[in-house]
């Protein structure tokens, strides 16, 4: 076993810090990433621990695989328990940072309690201190940065840092790298900030060692083709993430004026991909990646002039573009500019925003709540406005800053029938109530509303339902409005996409878009010539279904079962009143949903409220949880 | 020599790829720092620049070494560091303009690209072709067509102008 890979436990109240080597045992049953940081949450944050109470955990962690030659390699994870949600909070983030954490020493960061003062991790060589970041406190994302590069003298340091929200603990905060790349969603930011944490900061020059070099050369070329070579990932490396719209706006599962429209329609024609062409200086990639999905964009004139940014991706254009009744992308490149100096997670942010304008429209919240704001749909500055508010917690802006369950409380239970979330996680911006398995996925996804626990985007594809029995190993429909065989389909998603972000490897870069990307075999080679260790398919789908029954564990530990597993009631009650033929008029049908629900949960060895069964535990070796952080003096 | 690396810094995405492979090709593990090419990069200026030694003509590195450890490879007109002769003073380092030479920070080495022997892995594994293994005649000629593209666009403008 050539990975003689650390953790490093850090104790913030105590400024101590424990390192360890990471056993093979934990590696063969958990990979690493989020596998690994979720094994250090379930057995280290018990129920009764507040998100930001210094007894919280925040874990950082590098994939098995990140950093090495495999595709998209330069993804990090971050763990703790969410602010908005009480279970899982989860997110995963690109760029740079994770590889410069392993070339720095460290796999894992562990991180408990609560620095007296402002401190930043300083990673370096093996070795990591708890130094004062009392000059970085108040610094933007961006700014940060940049501070840490100049205050080491040394330009190639990496940094994970949060931004004003986080340290003004918003519930929808997140931890960023480079210009955008964020830890978006779960509220991981404002956990950092209740830490008094503002970055991590990392720099190293320590081997990686690799188990077969020539053998894993001679793979990566061809692992590497097959993921860029799809016409998806090309596509992708030409428009970004943007040509997503083109797709779902004509057909209509974009949320509009908060999901009161599946569509802006023709009136949404300006946010087309092709036109965000004139900014784009060029395309840029994450650490390792060859499928470059981002632009490099700048504006030199008008009202945003000087903006230069990288991004922005499909989100934001529901954050600042469809959910709010805009339709400019100088704006939406704004919106993008300003939420990532920021660091708070636009997802969230775009779901919260456009609830307040509903509100407002429906008469629940007047100006006498916002403060003389009028919040009119499509009125950019009053947009801006509410947004900083938020970030600065400012106002009616501090109630909405603290998530969608609290301000409900605030507003009154009538106004949670417009909140699109799950499990208090605001959705990002898609309206998924005529698609069945993306309405199944964020409903069941372990840190709420989110499409990057499983969303199994090729359903929209049609594919011969031939070739999908041969992917998922059971007949499922290949009618992306059906609802037949698709609690199988999000099943084996999830299961990829845990193994995924337990390697560290981009969503990109398997089977999402692309039904002939890589896959569960593919990574079984990979993880055999980068660290010897013999793991099967098999036995990968067996590890992302210990790994996802853990964070389901967690979740179950602190309340949760059926009950908070399905979609926003509004998909149930009202069609959709835009789109084409097939998806015009459409809602979810709740017994079909039920059924599906049971599939789902039959699929995982989870009973029939969606708490997992003695025996698939016993099967999964999933004990209680054992407190095993190390003590420190 | 009928070859060269061509490096075309608008094409690259700051993918870094090129660092690992040559690190792993050449040190067999995988360390950026002891990559013999580095991306020269700032995302938030909003540049990427592949660097590494250019192969010179005239090499300075050969010219300074106290006790002519770099040499010609004829096959492949990679200026080589023989390490029997090498005694690690930095000078190539040093006065390289370019910044070709380098120092591994694990071992203390001197490193500089050998073209892979001819087989350059950046060149290989690069996606976008900001790096290339291509022959002299084609890279002059590519080099010469983009800048008549240049030209008749400005043409092009001028007429519409008009």
């Amino acid at each position: 076993m050539v990975m003689k890979r650390k953790v490093a436990f850090v104790d913030l109240t105590k400024g101590k810090v424990v390192k360890e080597e990471i056993p093979k045992d934990l590696r063969l049953k958990h990979l690493g990433g989020r596998g690994l940081n979720w094994y250090y949450l379930y057995n280290n944050v018990p129920p009764e621990c507040d998100p930001y109470s210094p007894e919280n955990i925040l874990a950082v962690g590098a994939g098995l695989l990140t950093g090495l030659p495999a595709p998209g390699s330069g993804r990090t994870n971050i763990a703790t328990k969410s602010p908005m949600t009480g279970g899982v909070g989860d997110s995963n983030m690109g760029g740079d940072f994770a590889p410069e954490m392993r070339y720095a020493g460290f796999d894992h960061m562990i991180i408990r309690g609560r620095a007296e003062k402002p401190v930043y991790l300083w990673v370096n060589d093996g070795e990591v201190e708890i130094r004062d970041a009392s000059e970085l406190w108040g610094l933007d994302v961006i700014e940060t940065q940049k501070a840490i590069r100049e205050l080491h003298g040394d330009e190639q340091i990496v940094s994970m840092v949060i931004g004003p929200a986080g340290e003004n603990q918003v519930a929808f905060a997140n931890v960023m790298t480079g210009m955008k790349n964020a830890g978006g969603r779960g509220g991981t930011g404002g956990v950092m900030g209740s830490k008094n944490l503002k970055a991590i900061a990392c720099r190293g020059t320590t081997d990686l060692e690799v188990h077969d070099p020539e053998g894993l050369l001679e793979y990566f070329a061809e692992i590497n083709k097959r993921a860029y070579s799809s016409r998806w990932a090309k596509t992708l490396g030409r428009l970004g993430t943007p040509l997503l719209y083109d797709v779902s706006y004509t057909t209509g599962f974009i949320g509009t004026l908060n999901w009161q429209y599946n569509t802006p329609g023709d009136s949404g024609k300006p946010l087309e991909a092709e036109n965000l062409e004139p900014y784009s200086l060029k395309m840029v990639a994450c650490f390792g990646c060859s499928v470059h999905c981002r632009h490099r964009v700048r504006i030199d004139r008008g009202k945003y002039a000087g903006i230069l940014g990288e991004g922005p991706e499909y989100t934001m254009m529901g954050t600042f573009g469809t959910l709010v009744g805009c339709n400019d992308w100088e704006f939406v490149i704004k919106g993008n500019d300003a939420t990532n100096r920021w660091g708070i997670d636009n997802l969230s942010l775009g779901a919260v925003l456009s609830w307040a304008f509903e509100l407002y429209q429906r008469g629940f919240i007047t100006e006498k709540d916002t403060g003389g704001l009028k919040l009119e749909w499509g009125d950019q500055d009053a947009i801006l406005e509410l947004s900083r508010m938020i970030v600065e917690r400012e106002g009616i802006g501090d109630v909405l800053a603290r998530g969608f369950k609290e301000a409900v409380k605030h507003f009154g239970d009538e106004t949670e029938y417009y909140a699109i979330h799950v499990k208090g996680h605001p959705n990002l911006h898609t309206d998924e109530r005529g698609i069945p398995s993306f309405s199944l996925g964020i409903a069941t996804s372990t840190r709420g509303a989110d499409h990057l626990r499983s969303r199994p985007a090729i359903d929209l594809f049609q594919l011969p339902e031939d070739f999908l029995e041969s992917l998922y190993g059971y007949r499922v429909s290949n009618d992306f409005t059906s609802y037949e065989g698709k609690g199988i389909m999000v099943w084996w998603h999830e299961l990829l996409y845990n193994v995924v972000d337990s390697l560290g490897i981009c969503k990109f870069q398997t089977v999402f878009n692309s039904p002939t990307s890589p896959r569960f075999e593919d990574y079984s080679k990979l993880i055999r010539l980068a660290t010897g260790l013999e793991i099967s398919g098999e036995e990968l789908m067996l590890i992302g279904e210990r790994n996802y029954t853990i964070e389901r564990m967690f979740n179950v530990m602190n309340g949760m079962s059926r009950k908070d597993d399905y979609p926003p009631e509004r998909y149930f009650r009202e069609e959709n009143k835009r789109g084409l033929p097939f998806m015009k008029g459409r809602k979810l049908d709740r017994e079909k949903y039920e059924k599906m629900l049971d599939e789902y949960y039959r699929q995982h060895g989870w009973d029939e409220n969606g708490i997992p069964t003695d025996e698939t535990l016993q099967k999964l070796g999933i004990g209680k949880p054992a407190k095993n952080f190390p003590e420190v003096e | 020599m009928s070859k060269i690396l061509l490096v075309t810094p608008e094409r690259c995405t700051g993918c870094r790829t090129c660092e690992i492979v040559c690190s792993l090709k050449n040190e067999g593990v995988v360390n950026p720092a002891r990559s013999r090419i580095t991306v020269i990069k700032d995302v938030f200026e909003g540049y990427e620049f592949p660097l590494v030694c250019m192969q010179c003509e005239d090499p300075i590195c050969m010219a300074v070494c106290p006790v002519n450890a770099i040499y010609v490879n004829e096959e492949t007109g990679a200026k080589e560091i023989d390490y029997s002769k090498c005694m690690g003073c930095r000078t190539c380092v040093i006065s390289c303009p370019l910044g070709g030479a380098l120092v591994d920070p694990v071992t203390g080495r001197t490193l500089k690209c050998h073209l892979c022997h001819g087989d350059p892995a950046c060149a290989k594994y690069c996606k976008t072709k900001a790096l290339e293994w291509v022959d002299v005649s084609l890279a002059n000629q590519r080099k010469r067509r983009a800048s008549v593209e240049k030209y008749t666009e400005v043409v092009k403008k001028a007429e519409r102008l008009r």
